[in-house]
């Protein structure tokens, strides 16, 4: 067991994610469809994490609190795969080889246990950031 | 009486399903029933008609609140921006018709705005590629006629394209593929184990971000040359395999989809794919096709094709000329070099699609969202005008992830007064070219006036 | 509106046999009139100008699919233009132009009607688009059939009826012009990859061969009496030896006469002729232009573009799949195809013409001698097949080579291997320079009258359209450098669209409204048509019938030419 783990993290499109952002990206559904991060089993046990538990990944330029699940789509171990969206998007670094795409795919993160914190809204994320978040 | 409209497009994803029916209410305001649709299309329909549309612009104030106003004073606001701004950005179009883009292009153009697309940050690595290496492809009709062999490489239609499967790919049955299913070989390749690997024939497991090595090893062995024993996680003898069922596929389609244009390597991913499709077109019929997001995601590379010659990226600052270079003039590259002055998003979110170092730095100064919905965009922006939800509201052409148009209809009326995207952009053109007049402004180039005036030499 | 007069220019109006006289050019609210009908006209003082209605070109690539992908797909071709903004919108790209520039660089040559080449009927809605953004030319778009799975169907077993129903639904259906046909069966062979090398050749599958799928297209095209024939662009194209299959093809048009109420007299366009006037083998081709130019000459129910080569960088693009393909293995460029389902193909490959190619300066030579052999300029048309052979912005060349033996001998003589060049071709023996006359047959009344249009376009009589072109050519006293030719033709002194002034001393000055031309056939019901429609969109479009016609609110400006064929 160990406190810290490092994994190659991507971002993909899901269709929880489809269906959630069409009903609005303020909806509790767009909440339990993004702000997860699945990861193999392996790498589950070995930083000691509880079924659903928070934890907090970190990149190169920022970090985000999510909920560490198996999921059905299964990763190799030392890959983790959190949905685009909002808190994908609180990681990825804008860097884009000269393409202008970011990225949003083989990122290398930290993955912690975040025990006792909170998930943050998406509009929390992104407004928070952007200093109009007003605490609501 | 409630009334059924039927062969309705789909305004979500770049399958373009085309034959939904939708009934809608006595009014023309609400949908009632959605058929053939899959769930995310599905909640397109409903959710467009649920309460709590947006029907006014909204304008920000000092205490961070919004505030209605006019559609005249938004699109005065929206033109005085423009004026202002040394070099605006309008990026977006992920979900607007294609007289939206064009009528978009003529604003960029008035403006010496940089105009982009959502393909920036998604199949950007593609029109790279395509640059250097072209584009060997069809339509999907041939696909599902002919197709024997369907690569789904980095890509994940079980999740973002539903019905690509049932209606281009895997299951249909068509002129020359009248077993369906039975008939296809079926290869997936990608370093999860997704839902689309599930219905896969032979699942390829890659390496994350070894596409390119292992796109190489095929390369090499369908050459006849020898290659390691395994090559990106992959066993020499599944590579041998699988490359053996390409050479012997009578037509193949490879769909590939962000996982090689998001990934280390990019556009080079991209462009060995290419080179992989044109090496096997030497032995039997081979394509390749861009899964393409959002149902016109496709069209703005189109219409700005014929509008400037370029797809995306698209500098039009010097106004009498545009200039694309990827990298530099690609959205998110000039907002981390603080390279604009105002930002546009239009049909699209990019308060949830940047990533949030982006999004700052774009913050720093105006920010205007168009877009029917309330998004993250939206509620960040300085001002958000709404406007009719296209496929739903509003009709017109969109190019499928094929590049084949597809006519959409109108099924619902827009909220009261909400306009089109078309129309908004005309609008805020026509503005553009009234407080120039007003103020003086002299355009850069001579006679930009031009339309209908007979002039003739005494 | 305006009245205006066009005075003492030297008119060449071949439809009417005026050859150079000062004739008084009247216009009226958009028509060409008697002179006795304008009250208070402006003047336009044309002396020492030369006069022609406005130019029509039968075959070009400007809007669609494939001429998009080009544009698109060579990035590099806009990097070091530096064009000054004179129209309402800028102008981007050289081989392979923005709509805008296309418009503008028509009307700056005095063109006032395009014909695209080949629209694939599943694109339609996306040609038209771009139709509405093209300013100020007309444009009419011509369908591919020719390897259409309903026509392969119907003319195996010989069912003229049924693809006669069946090519006017897809007329209506994508507001099209005629009966273009891209290498007939070879392109839905490609769909395996494969080919059709002649004309006997049968198709996989559908097992009909391209001999039977021409000869029941113009058959079909006169049981309909369409305005234009049928247009085709024969199989093998580009290989040498291929004058064989290219003499056999215009033969199938032999016995047959142009039934239609357009005034058009052949019953076969064959486009593109250099690329299919090749003997030898190998890189040692050689032309054979005087053979097929003799059977061209003596056979009135054909008419022919010469798809000249223009020895620029540019962009291929035709329907003809397999000729793309062979063509990326010739000069590993970088390679578009799409194949269109149940329909056609494209491809689309960049190409460098270059005088110091051998094969390139004999393509050349032999593109020259068609239009210098043509016996009857009415029947002979200037095209570079644009973008193929070179842009449509070197027509002005190509009319200097055609009027100057000094200017071909100029060229020959900056040729790599000229002697080799003259060797194979007849070229350097061919002393015949074009006249005004004839150039104005090859450009605008021949092709109108191929057309079917010339009631309205390609011409200056009263009741047709006032599109006309001014060139700052003194035809009393031609210029002895030949580039002046060039000059005049690039840039008009004044053209006039619908009577307008769209263009004045080369310059786009305003934007006139364009329309979209198209055919629509009245046919007899036909319900087995009908079924077959319906099972195909049921069964193997990827896309709903109701949803494939184009839609009433995407045809803009339509000027729709009625056929009656019910009777
Ligand atoms: S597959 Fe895509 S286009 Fe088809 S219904 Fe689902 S979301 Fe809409
Ligand atoms: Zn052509």
């Amino acid at each position: 067991m160990v406190d810290k783990l490092t994994l190659n993290m991507i971002t993909q499109r899901s269709i929880e994610e489809g269906i959630a952002m069409e009903k609005g990206k303020t909806t509790q559904e767009y909440f339990e469809a993004c702000s997860i991060i699945e990861m193999n089993e392996e790498d589950i046990r070995t930083l000691g994490l509880l079924p659903n538990q928070l934890v907090r990944v970190t990149s190169e330029c920022g970090s985000v609190i999510v909920k560490a699940i198996k999921g059905r789509q299964t990763v190799y171990p030392g890959l983790a795969h959190i949905p685009q969206g909002v808190w994908s998007n609180q990681i990825v670094p804008p860097r884009t080889q000269a393409t202008g795409e970011p990225q949003y795919s083989g990122f290398p993160v930290t993955v912690e246990s975040a025990r006792g914190e909170k998930r943050k809204s998406a509009l929390e994320c992104v407004q928070g950031a952007v200093g109009l978040w007003n605490g609501e | 009486m409630p009334k059924k409209i039927e062969n309705v497009g789909c305004p979500y994803c770049g399958v373009c399903c085309d034959d939904l029916v939708v009934t809608v209410s006595d009014d023309g305001r609400k949908v009632l029933e959605v058929e053939n649709a899959c769930a995310i299309g599905n909640e397109i329909f409903q959710h467009a008609s649920s309460e709590g549309r947006i029907s006014l612009p909204r304008l920000r104030q000092p205490d961070g609140t919004y505030k209605d106003i006019s559609y005249d004073e938004a699109v005065d606001y929206a033109a005085r921006v423009l004026i202002k701004a040394k070099k605006p950005l309008i990026f977006g179009f992920g979900s607007t018709n294609c007289e939206g883009m064009a009528a978009a292009a003529k604003v960029a153009e008035k403006a010496g705005a940089v105009l982009d697309n959502c393909a920036s940050i998604c199949h950007g690595s593609s029109f790279l590629a395509i640059f250097d290496n072209g584009y060997p492809s069809c339509t999907l009709g041939e696909t599902k006629n002919r197709a024997d062999v369907i690569v789904y490489w980095g890509s994940n239609p079980a999740h973002a394209h539903p019905r690509h499967m049932s209606r281009y790919s895997i299951f249909p049955r068509g002129f020359f593929t009248g077993k369906g299913h039975k008939g296809r070989k079926i290869i997936v390749i990608d370093p999860r184990y997704t839902d689309t690997a599930r219905v896969a024939d032979i699942y390829v497991q890659v390496k994350q971000g070894q596409d390119y090595d292992l796109f190489n090893a095929f390369r090499t062995v369908i050459r006849g040359e020898d290659i390691p024993d395994e090559v990106a996680g992959v066993k020499k003898e599944q590579i041998l395999q699988v490359a053996e069922i390409l050479k012997k596929a009578r037509f193949g389609t490879i769909f590939y989809g962000m996982g090689l244009c998001h990934s280390d390597g990019r556009n080079h991913n991209v462009d060995i794919a290419i080179s992989m499709t044109r090496d096997l077109n030497d032995f039997t019929k081979w394509t390749i096709m861009a899964m393409r997001g959002h149902y016109n995601i496709a069209g703005p590379g189109v219409v700005w094709a014929w509008t400037t010659g370029y797809p995306y990226c698209i500098d039009m600052s010097k106004k009498d000329r545009a200039y694309m270079n990827p990298g530099e003039t690609s959205s998110v590259d000039l907002a981390m070099r603080d390279e604009v002055d105002a930002f546009f998003n239009v049909g699209t979110d990019a308060g949830a699609h940047f990533p949030i170092e982006a999004v700052k730095h774009l913050k720093k100064h105006p920010w205007i969202t168009i877009d029917p919905n309330i998004c993250m965009a939206s509620e960040i922006s300085d001002l958000h005008i709404p406007v009719g939800i296209v496929g739903v509201e509003v009709p017109g052409i969109v190019y499928r992830m094929d590049n084949v148009p597809i006519q959409y209809r109108q099924v619902l009326n827009p909220p009261d007064g909400v306009i089109s995207d078309e129309e908004l952009f005309e609008r805020i053109h026509q503005r553009i070219s009234e407080i120039e007049a007003e103020e003086g402004i002299t355009q850069t180039s001579a006679a930009a006036a031009g339309t209908q005036t007979s002039f003739v030499g005494e | 509106m305006s009245e205006i007069i066009i005075k003492n220019g030297f008119v060449f109006d071949p439809l009417q046999g005026i050859r150079g006289d000062k004739v008084d050019i009247a216009i009226k609210d958009g028509k060409i009139v008697e002179t006795t009908a304008l009250t208070n006209p402006k003047t336009i003082d044309a002396a020492g100008m030369t006069v022609m209605a406005g130019g029509v070109d039968i075959h070009s690539h400007v809007v669609g699919p494939k001429v998009n992908t080009g544009r698109l797909f060579r990035p590099e071709e806009k990097l070091f233009q530096n064009i000054k903004k004179t129209g309402s919108r800028m102008e981007m790209g050289t081989s392979i132009p923005s709509v805008y520039k296309t418009g503008y660089d028509y009307a700056r040559m005095g063109y006032s009607y395009v014909n695209e080449a080949a629209m694939p009927p599943l694109h339609s809605p996306h040609v038209h688009e771009e139709i509405r953004d093209t300013p100020i030319i007309d444009i009419s778009a011509m369908p591919v059939f020719g390897n259409n799975w309903f026509s392969l169907e119907y003319l195996k077993n010989n069912e003229i009826e049924n693809n006669a129903a069946y090519t006017a639904w897809l007329l209506r259906a994508t507001r099209g012009f005629g009966i273009k046909i891209v290498n007939p069966g070879g392109s839905e062979a490609w769909g395996w990859g494969l080919n059709c090398a002649n004309i006997h050749e049968p198709v996989p599958y559908f097992d009909v061969t391209p001999a039977q799928i021409i000869t029941g297209s113009i058959e079909t095209n006169e049981y309909l009496g369409l305005p234009h024939s049928i247009h085709i662009h024969p199989n093998n194209l580009g290989n040498p030896g291929n004058y064989v299959d290219t003499l056999e093809t215009l033969k199938l048009a032999e016995g047959y006469t142009a039934k239609n109420a357009f005034g058009r007299t052949q019953v076969m366009h064959l486009t593109h002729l250099q690329f299919h006037a090749y003997g030898g083998e190998g890189f040692n081709f050689e032309s054979k232009v005087p053979e097929i130019m003799d059977y061209v000459n003596s056979h009135d129910n054909i008419t022919v573009d010469i798809g000249q080569v223009t020895l620029d960088e540019t962009t291929t693009m035709t329907a003809d799949g397999p000729f793309e393909h062979h063509l990326r293995a010739v000069n590993n460029l970088k390679w578009a195809n799409v194949d269109v389902e149940l329909e056609t193909a494209a491809g689309v490959v960049p190409f460098v013409y270059s005088a110091n190619n051998k094969a390139n300066a004999v393509q050349w030579a032999i593109g020259l001698e068609i239009g210098l052999l043509a016996k009857d300029p009415m029947r002979t048309y200037i095209t570079t097949d644009h973008p193929n052979a070179g842009p449509f912005t070197r027509y002005p060349r190509v009319i200097k080579w055609l009027m100057s033996q000094a200017a071909r001998e100029a060229q020959m003589d900056a040729f790599k291997h000229r002697d080799k060049v003259i060797d194979v071709t007849n070229i350097a023996g061919i002393d015949r320079e074009l006249t005004l006359y004839e150039i104005a047959q090859m450009t605008r009344a021949g092709t109108a009258k191929a057309l079917g249009i010339a009631d309205m376009y390609g011409g200056l009589a009263p009741g047709m359209d006032a599109d006309v072109a001014i060139y700052n050519l003194n035809a009393e006293s031609m210029p002895s450098d030949a580039e002046e030719i060039e000059k005049a033709f690039s840039r008009c002194a004044y053209m006039l669209k619908d009577g307008i002034v769209a263009v004045k001393d080369g310059e786009i000055v305003a934007e006139p409204a364009k329309r979209t031309i198209w055919v629509d056939v009245k046919v007899p019901e036909n319900a087995q048509v009908n079924r077959d429609i319906y099972e195909h969109f049921l069964k193997h479009y990827s896309l709903k019938l109701e949803n494939y016609s184009l839609f009433e609110e995407h045809l803009h400006n339509p000027r729709v030419i009625e056929v009656n064929a019910a009777e």
